[in-house]
């Protein structure tokens, strides 16, 4: 790679940004500053100049894959386009430049939009109270089970078991033990559902809430989700919608119609805001209206068209971000979803649908699929044909790379053997679709006829195969100066 | 596309949803609107908020507005890296994971400390990782606050600790500086002692005794810090902690009513291995050109599931690009002007407003951009009185909870406020105590 580090171009004196003259009296770091309390180590921050600093950090761009560039088919990560005005929203001096304690009657416009979003979220989910305070899908799952715990405890009822398929996405596990419970894992059918049987044996007086992925991460709709509602309702637990798949169900079907308690939703994926290479997103939770007092605190309340924080809720479980979660994303996401209205809302899932099926029927011959039938907003192809040819799903998505696309989600779920998860969006077009499929269709035939031009992938990419055990073996996680002289 | 696909209607693709899910009308959520409709609206609203652009705001307490140069805006909003995800696939991340590598090497710089993360979602819940961590190797089952802390790290610490049945204890009585009598009696079976400097009141303390007595009675040292401060003072790896966390949003990125903030987490060497969150290392690829990698990915949710040492998934990967970039502009040098401005432009505004008749400084330790001021009448009256001036002189205190004395005035000055700001703060000030 030939971009070196920003700080293997330090010189010496070097600056790229000037400040204001100080023009208040200077009392002196000596005076103000007492010598026990002063920083004793050098500040080994690089030295550069504002040019040298534009042309780094441009050079290194030139190095990522991203949606404005290409297809990015990462299965449940739904990397669809991200509308330029959502962030000339967001950017509004009246949103970025706000302090999160300014005086109430001064925030206003933000808790307007707050509410605003919270109202549609709970539209689009049917669970009416919404929290908007989880930074990420991960943290709303975990604000969710810590609701979950905090109604049982209510109840003088001791759960702490959670029902979660072994289809699931690991933050669910993970979730679930932060919270302080137990995951106890539920085995998919070979059709990659739940089967309401294994469901009901499952359950009992310790489970405090089934968590479920609807459609799953097979890509399918959980037929059996009312009679495994059912069941769990009956057992007393809560029935937790892990929302990562929302995509699919956005204006054509409500979780809480389904009889899911609770939800999360991630913005930055069903709600378009960009993924910033790893985040921010945000991850809201919508909950049934009898769970809305355990909800993170502060809520913002309205009386007659004025907005409050209320703190005062005393069966909440408290806070869960310094202030109010990542609201530049959530203006972004207020603008999407007014900007697309309801009729555009439900083409979102009919598309995003279509697309998958469509891509999915193109590529039916070339892979094996472990669970036929159609698919909702994503679907996940098995290389284990390819496998046979000495091939495994690594070495496809690798080859991808050099057609110029992203590789999809590869080996989850963990179900499926040598998988490949590819969920296109609806904002691709059949075109790209087209190209996407002829690519994979290639990869297909190299496997079988030329399998070294597949495992020895990519050929084109900046690195090829960076040496991960190497990596872990001898860590390096900093820059240090005598990395000069190497 | 139906019939590329082989189905007769969209209906046939959907055939597992049973019908009585299905919505058979519209959302309640109006038609589609056009973008010039939508900036109507929201500018609307935007208008309605008391900003940074449109006051003179002395806010602080945990949300610091920092001049953020043009470069930043523009290059963190090059598509390349604002559309990009998680670098899953290596070859064709190389940006974003050399940013963040060049990140966690900033990161470890300014803070003295071996090693830092790739980011968490805000200071507070990178301190209530920190917290978890140190207790994760148990037996000891509470942790220990000393000294005045951000009183939303507190409560976020004590939701996420509650969790795992780990107990918060804090000093009910902390104003100014640690009480070091509190914590020798509360320190036997804690597995860690937070503590921030600059604290919630503005003060700057040298925590080295209180991070080894800590030690020396088995608990973990965790600093609370703040960027800026670390130019001039005592890192946490200087004074001995075993884990730093701060808030790094005011590295570049502006306020955002609070978020997305960047939460910044590093550690000595020997927690490597119990890190939340993502690691970026280096190594070589196939040609042994120099490449990075997510690394140590044991540890996380996607591989280790119920046994990861954090269910985070992501990062705050643009607001690091951002701190990235700052930082790189501002060197050395810059951050420690910035950092020299905030500490004589805060005492100059201390100095004046200390003056005025009935008001005083309540704590005398010394303090770094914001400090406390006692008010001759309630905070929020005087914040109300200055409203017409265009002025927001701070924060009352009360707006932290009831425990806090109504004529305590939360300020906070940076280099954003030039003499003309803090000559407007002081009259407006004034004015207002005299109604």
């Amino acid at each position: 790679m030939a971009e070196n580090l920003i700080f293997e171009r330090s010189h010496p004196g070097t600056r790229g940004t000037l400040l204001s003259a100080l023009d208040v009296p200077a009392r002196g770091l000596e005076a103000l500053v007492p010598q026990d309390l002063a920083r004793q180590a050098p500040l080994g921050l690089p030295e550069v100049s504002e040019p040298v600093v534009v042309r780094h950090f441009t050079n290194l761009s030139y190095l990522n894959h991203h949606v404005d560039k290409d297809f990015y088919p990462l299965g449940s990560c739904t990397m669809k386009y991200n509308p330029k005005v959502n962030d000339r929203m967001a950017a509004l001096p009246g949103f970025s430049l706000l302090h999160p304690m300014t005086p109430v009657e001064g925030v206003q416009g933000a808790l307007a939009l707050i509410v605003h979003l919270e109202r549609a979220l709970a539209e689009i989910t049917g669970l009416p109270a919404v929290s908007l305070q989880p930074a990420a899908g991960a943290q709303g799952e975990l604000t969710a089970m810590l609701v979950a715990r905090a109604y049982h405890a209510d109840r003088g009822e001791d759960r702490d078991e959670v029902l979660i398929p072994d289809s699931a996405h690991g933050t669910n596990p993970a979730s679930v033990r932060m919270a302080g419970m137990k995951a106890v894992e539920i085995k998919s059918n070979a059709r990659g559902r739940l089967d309401p049987e294994v469901v009901q044996n499952a359950l009992g007086p310790r489970t405090a809430a089934m968590m479920i992925t609807n459609p799953n991460t097979v890509g399918v709709f959980e037929p059996n989700i009312e009679k495994v509602a059912a069941a769990a309702h009956e057992a007393g637990a809560l029935m937790y919608l892990d929302g990562a798949n929302m995509n699919a169900l956005v204006g054509l079907a409500r979780p809480g119609a389904m009889g899911f308690d609770m939800m999360h939703l991630n913005l930055h994926k069903t709600f378009s805001t960009p993924h910033g290479g790893g985040g921010p997103g945000a991850g809201p939770i919508a909950v049934r209206e009898d769970l809305r007092p355990y909800l993170p605190v502060p809520a913002v309340v309205e009386e007659n068209g004025v907005y409050r924080l209320d703190d005062d809720r005393p069966q909440s479980i408290g806070r869960m971000h310094g202030f109010f979660g990542n609201f530049g994303v959530l203006v972004r996401a207020l603008t999407y979803i007014l900007s697309l209205g309801a009729p555009g809302l439900r083409e979102v899932s009919r598309n995003a649908i279509l697309n998958a099926n469509y891509l999915l029927s193109r590529l039916r011959e070339s892979y094996d699929l472990k669970y036929p039938g159609p698919c909702m907003h994503e679907f996940v192809l098995s290389a284990t044909r390819q496998k046979k040819q000495g091939v495994r799903a690594a070495d496809i998505s690798k080859r991808l790379l050099d057609f110029g696309f992203h590789a999809p989600t590869t080996y989850f779920p963990l179900i499926v053997e040598e998988a490949l998860m590819i969920e296109p969006t609806e904002s691709e077009t059949r075109g790209t679709l087209d190209r996407f499929a002829e690519a994979m269709i290639t990869i297909a035939r190299e496997a079988a006829e030329d399998p070294e031009q597949v495992k020895s992938a990519p050929h084109t990419t900046p690195v090829i195969r960076p040496d991960e055990a190497r990596a872990a073996r001898r860590l390096r996680l900093r820059w240090t100066p005598e990395d000069e002289d190497r | 596309m139906l019939e590329a696909i082989g189905a007769e209607s969209f209906e046939e693709l959907i055939a597992p949803v049973p019908e009585q899910l299905r919505l058979s009308g519209l959302l309640d959520l109006g038609p589609p609107r056009s973008e010039y409709e939508i900036a109507r609206t929201l500018e609307a609203w935007a208008a309605r908020n008391h900003h940074g652009g449109a006051y003179r705001a002395f806010l602080g307490a945990g949300s610091y507005d920092h001049f953020v140069p043009a470069a930043v805006d523009h290059l963190s909003f090059r598509s390349e890296f604002y559309t990009a995800y998680t670098p899953y696939q290596a070859e064709v991340g190389q940006g974003t994971l050399t940013t963040i590598f060049e990140f966690q090497s900033m990161m470890s710089e300014l803070t003295g400390m071996d090693l830092a993360n790739a980011s968490l979602y805000d200071g507070a819940t990178a301190l209530a990782e920190a917290a978890l961590l140190a207790a994760a190797a148990g037996p000891r089952s509470r942790i220990a606050v000393a000294g005045p802390m951000h009183p939303h790290y507190v409560q976020v610490l004590t939701t996420l600790c509650r969790g795992q049945g780990i107990e918060v204890v804090c000093d009910p009585a902390a104003d100014g500086l640690v009480d070091r009598g509190w914590l020798r009696d509360v320190l036997g079976d804690c597995a860690a002692v937070a503590a921030q400097s600059p604290n919630f009141h503005g003060l700057v303390e040298d925590l080295s005794g209180v991070f080894a007595e800590a030690r020396d009675r088995g608990a973990r040292a965790i600093h609370v810090f703040e960027p800026h401060a670390l130019a001039l003072y005592r890192t946490p790896g200087e004074m001995g902690a075993d884990l730093a966390v701060g808030e790094g949003l005011s590295l570049g990125s502006p306020p955002s009513f609070g978020g997305p903030a960047l939460g910044l987490f590093a550690a000595r060497q020997e927690f490597v291995r119990q890190v939340p969150g993502r690691l970026i290392g280096e190594t070589v690829d196939r040609n042994g050109a120099r490449a990075f990698v997510m690394t140590l990915r044991t540890r996380e949710q996607d591989i280790r599931r119920e046994r990861a040492t954090s269910n985070i998934c992501t990062n705050q990967g643009l607001l690091a690009l951002r701190a990235t970039i700052y930082l790189s502009l501002m060197g050395p040098k810059g951050m420690r002007d910035v950092a020299e401005q905030c500490l004589e432009r805060a005492h100059y505004a201390a100095e004046r407003l200390g003056a005025l008749p009935g008001f005083r400084l309540r704590h005398r330790a010394p303090f770094f951009h914001e400090f406390v001021l006692e008010c001759p009448r309630p905070a929020r009256e005087i914040v109300s009185g200055c409203r017409a001036a265009g002025v927001i002189p701070g924060i009352p205190l009360e707006r932290f909870g009831a425990g806090h004395q109504a004529t305590l005035l939360h300020v906070c000055v940076t280099e954003k406020h030039l003499r003309d700001d803090i000559e407007a703060l002081v009259q407006a000030v004034g004015e207002a105590a005299r109604g």
